[in-house]
């Protein structure tokens, strides 16, 4: 069941166009990332989906509400961390949670019940006698995240959540947030690392100047973008006439007079037919190895192809 | 990350308020806004000091003052320096109302916090209303104690009895004044890109604020205290029409969105002349710079098309101007019952043709204000005047174009009612003076005074989706279109009218 629903948003800003005719869908309990670089509109996009700015034109739902016709609803069904933490430095963690969760409607012992359960169980309860200001980049990233999961929000959007941190407070985020994945929270995650989306996402939306550019899943991406996966096999010694010896089996891609490389879709059946005919030819074989489809690559195909 | 654990989504669904204002969390923004600010001690040092010392620095001068006076058998002075104190202890600690409200939206913008308040379930008019009475409270509460402290350390001392009607006066102008500078402000801060911009812009508010409290002064100094009821009553309105502007123009849109304040006057330029060319309907897609789907200029589309589309969507503004020139007719003769003067003071009974004909022909010698009587000095004097009004509009949401259009319809009725008193004909005199050239002038002015208003008040209903800087831009190319192709045609043959028309029919009529 999709529980966030985006059909051909667009977001104009007088004429410049943040985001056009973008649609996709998130599913219950699914990591999605949206995936471009900066200004490619991602910000934008969360933005109309949590009610904070009115589309243009399109539509979007969350949990069947739209956005433009019941944008409280929304606000209250969503969990919204900023790029930046942007906490109120002279408050402390109990009172900065308590405000709002009155802002969402929670009476005070819920507040006080849920702000104490969260700052314990992100590790921040110890410092609860501090004032928000005092706190480290990492600590109130994560703040920022207890704040969004306060009112018990049915979707989360984390907008580059690791943006602005060191790889400690990176790394202390991403597992906060691989926590909720695995506690099946519907996350919409805009980031321009991939690595993070590649941790973190089930499906990816890469985008670039307010336009969707590919879809799927990591897996999914690869076969689209990069094609099938590449195998090379590296040979103790040179055999005379390698790759014709197994045209009938793969299509060759490059080839020396010790190694071969190829690609091929299923490689649980092509790759002990390859070993078998280079065995049998007198071959002797070092390694096998698929060579790694990295995102990255995804990622920067595509950016070269629109740019 | 701990094992302690929460089922974050078990939680039952709060209902947000669906409708209307919701003041819980109005109430929760201002309490947490308030709590800030007490945790400052840039605000609450400056607002103690000015709230607990300043008013006995100010009780010692009064004391120093006023024996100084009575030496010189004074002391109605002094009695007239003491309320000025009054006024003086509540205005500084109120001043502070400006430095929180200035920085309310535009601060959380810069400190990277609105959004997360944005996210909120707060509504635009919530977070404009708990910014707004956050700013305020705890200066007003300042200035309150200031005054009390004041006022009874000046009566302890035996000083001055205080009346308590001034004593009501000056809370309620403390209040308003408070009200206008945080309204101000607010509005301010949701349309600057920083709070230097914002400071930048703080002196439009604060200047005009203390020249209304010398203004103020001088009431109270002169003993005409009851007068400053109506200032108390100019500020309540001041106050409602800047809350509806600020309500209205509160765009969490472009408070996001906006990076950098710059003065774009090409594209102003632009955009002004392509609401001036463009019928009023297209004003939307002319914003957007839809271009292609925006007719051009067409003279014949303006006169059957855009002239009278303008009128009918300015109707209550044309209303508004033909009540204003009723009321001003009937305040004039009003006033004649007011004031004790001579009955045959004006009188057109021993009407003389040949003096009426020859003070015509040499102007209006010894009276500077009125123009030569040809037709191109009444010409541009009305179009001067008129243009002048809609100029001033812009700076008090329309009432300086209403009170250009009183007063000489004041002075109309004012001499009609004259008249009248004598048993002379009114109706006579208006068909003979004003009808003539007034058929075509008045409709021009009643035009003219319409959009000057609606260019006065179109922040406080500014088109949907359009900036402050594009309304104001669509209202004054409506003013100038209206002005070029209606208003000054008509007072061009007003004019001649006025010259070689007028004064035939009135000799016609009065010989």
């Amino acid at each position: 069941m999709a529980v966030v629903e985006a059909v051909q948003l667009t977001k104009r800003f007088g004429t410049v166009t943040a985001v056009e005719d973008v649609s996709f869908q998130v599913r219950e309990g699914e990591v999605l990332a949206l995936l471009g670089p900066n200004g490619a509109g991602k910000t934008t996009t969360v933005r109309c989906l949590a009610a904070i700015l009115r589309p243009t034109s399109g539509y979007a739902r969350v949990a069947g509400h739209d956005t433009r016709v019941a944008p409280r609803r929304v606000r209250h069904l969503v969990g919204l961390l900023t790029e930046f933490p942007g906490l109120y430095g002279r408050m402390k963690p109990l009172d900065y949670l308590d405000f709002f969760g009155a802002m969402q409607g929670l009476d005070a012992p819920t507040r006080r019940a849920r702000a104490e359960a969260l700052l314990k169980q992100f590790n921040l309860w110890d410092a609860r006698h501090q004032r928000l200001g005092q706190f480290s980049k990492g600590m109130r990233q994560k703040m920022a995240l207890v704040r969004a999961l306060l009112h018990g929000p049915r979707v989360l959007f984390l907008d580059e959540p690791t943006a602005a941190l060191d790889p400690e407070g990176a790394y202390q985020v991403r597992q906060a947030i691989a926590d909720l994945r695995r506690r099946g929270h519907t996350i919409l995650l805009c980031t321009h690392n991939l690595v993070e989306a590649e941790m973190l996402a089930d499906r990816l939306i890469i985008i670039h100047r307010g336009r969707i550019l590919a879809r799927g899943t990591i897996e999914e991406l690869k076969d689209q973008v990069l094609g099938d996966p590449a195998f090379r096999v590296q040979l103790a010694t040179p055999l005379e006439g390698l790759p014709d010896l197994l045209r009938d089996v793969v299509a060759p891609l490059e080839w020396g007079a010790d190694w071969i490389r190829y690609r091929t879709r299923a490689p649980a059946q092509t790759n002990p037919a390859v070993i078998a005919r280079l065995q049998a030819a007198g071959g002797r074989i070092v390694t096998v190895v698929e060579e790694p489809r990295r995102l990255e690559d995804v990622y920067l195909r595509l950016m070269g192809a629109v740019s | 990350m701990s094992e302690r654990t929460l089922e974050l989504t078990a939680l039952p669904e709060v209902t947000p308020a669906r409708s209307g204002i919701d003041w819980h969390i109005v109430w929760t923004l201002v309490r947490r806004e308030v709590r800030d600010s007490l945790r400052d001690w840039r605000i609450v040092i400056p607002i103690g000091l000015l709230t607990l010392l300043f008013p006995l620095v100010m009780n010692v001068m009064a004391d120093v003052v006023f024996d100084f006076l009575e030496r010189y058998d004074a002391t109605i002075i002094g009695e007239r320096f003491i309320p000025f104190g009054l006024l003086a202890v509540g205005f500084f600690p109120m001043s502070f109302s400006l430095v929180i409200a200035l920085e309310s939206f535009v601060g959380e913008r810069e400190r990277n916090s609105l959004e997360a308040l944005l996210a909120t379930p707060a509504g635009d008019v919530e977070l404009y209303v708990g910014k707004l009475l956050a700013s305020l409270l705890l200066p007003l509460v300042a200035s309150y104690v200031g005054i009390a402290i004041y006022g009874i350390s000046v009566v302890w001392g035996r000083l001055w009895n205080l009346p308590f009607t001034l004593f009501l006066q000056i809370l309620a102008l403390t209040t308003a004044e408070g009200l206008v500078m945080v309204t101000a402000a607010v509005i301010v801060s949701s349309h600057t890109t920083s709070v230097r911009a914002a400071n930048l812009l703080a002196s439009f508010i604060i200047v005009p604020m203390a020249f209304l409290v010398q203004v103020e002064s001088l009431i109270i100094f002169w003993g005409q205290e009851e007068a400053l009821w109506w200032v108390v009553v100019g500020l309540l309105v001041l106050d409602v029409a800047l809350i509806r502007a600020g309500i209205r123009t509160f765009n969490r849109e472009a408070i996001l969105a906006r990076e950098i304040d710059f003065l774009n006057i090409e594209r102003a330029a632009r955009l002004f002349w392509s609401f001036l060319k463009a019928p009023p309907e297209a004003a939307p897609l002319v914003r957007q710079q839809q271009r292609e789907e925006v007719p051009g200029f067409d003279l014949v589309r303006i006169y059957t098309h855009d002239l009278p589309r303008l009128v009918a969507a300015n109707r209550w503004a044309v209303v508004t101007a033909c009540v204003t020139v009723v009321v001003g007719f009937l305040l004039g003769w009003g006033l004649i019952g007011w004031w004790d003067l001579p009955t045959n003071f004006f009188s057109l009974e021993q009407f003389d043709a040949r003096a009426f004909r020859s003070a015509l022909a040499a102007g209006t010698p010894g009276t500077a204000l009125l123009p030569s009587f040809n037709m191109g000095t009444i010409f541009v004097h009305n179009v001067r005047v008129l243009v002048g009004g809609a100029f001033l509009s812009l700076f008090s949401f329309g009432v300086v174009a209403l009170l250009l259009l009183l007063a000489p319809f004041t002075i109309v009725g004012f001499l009609a009612g004259a008249l009248a008193a004598q048993g002379q004909s009114w109706l006579q005199f208006l068909a003979a003076f004003i009808l003539p050239h007034g058929s075509l002038e008045i409709p021009a002015v009643l035009l003219s005074t319409a959009f000057a208003v609606r260019l006065g008040a179109i922040m406080l209903d500014p088109p949907q989706d359009f900036s402050a800087g594009e309304a104001i831009l669509l209202a004054l190319a409506d003013y100038v279109k209206v002005l070029l192709f209606a208003v000054v045609p008509l007072l061009l043959v007003a004019a001649l009218v006025e010259v070689y028309v007028t004064p035939q029919i009135v000799v016609w009529l009065y010989t």
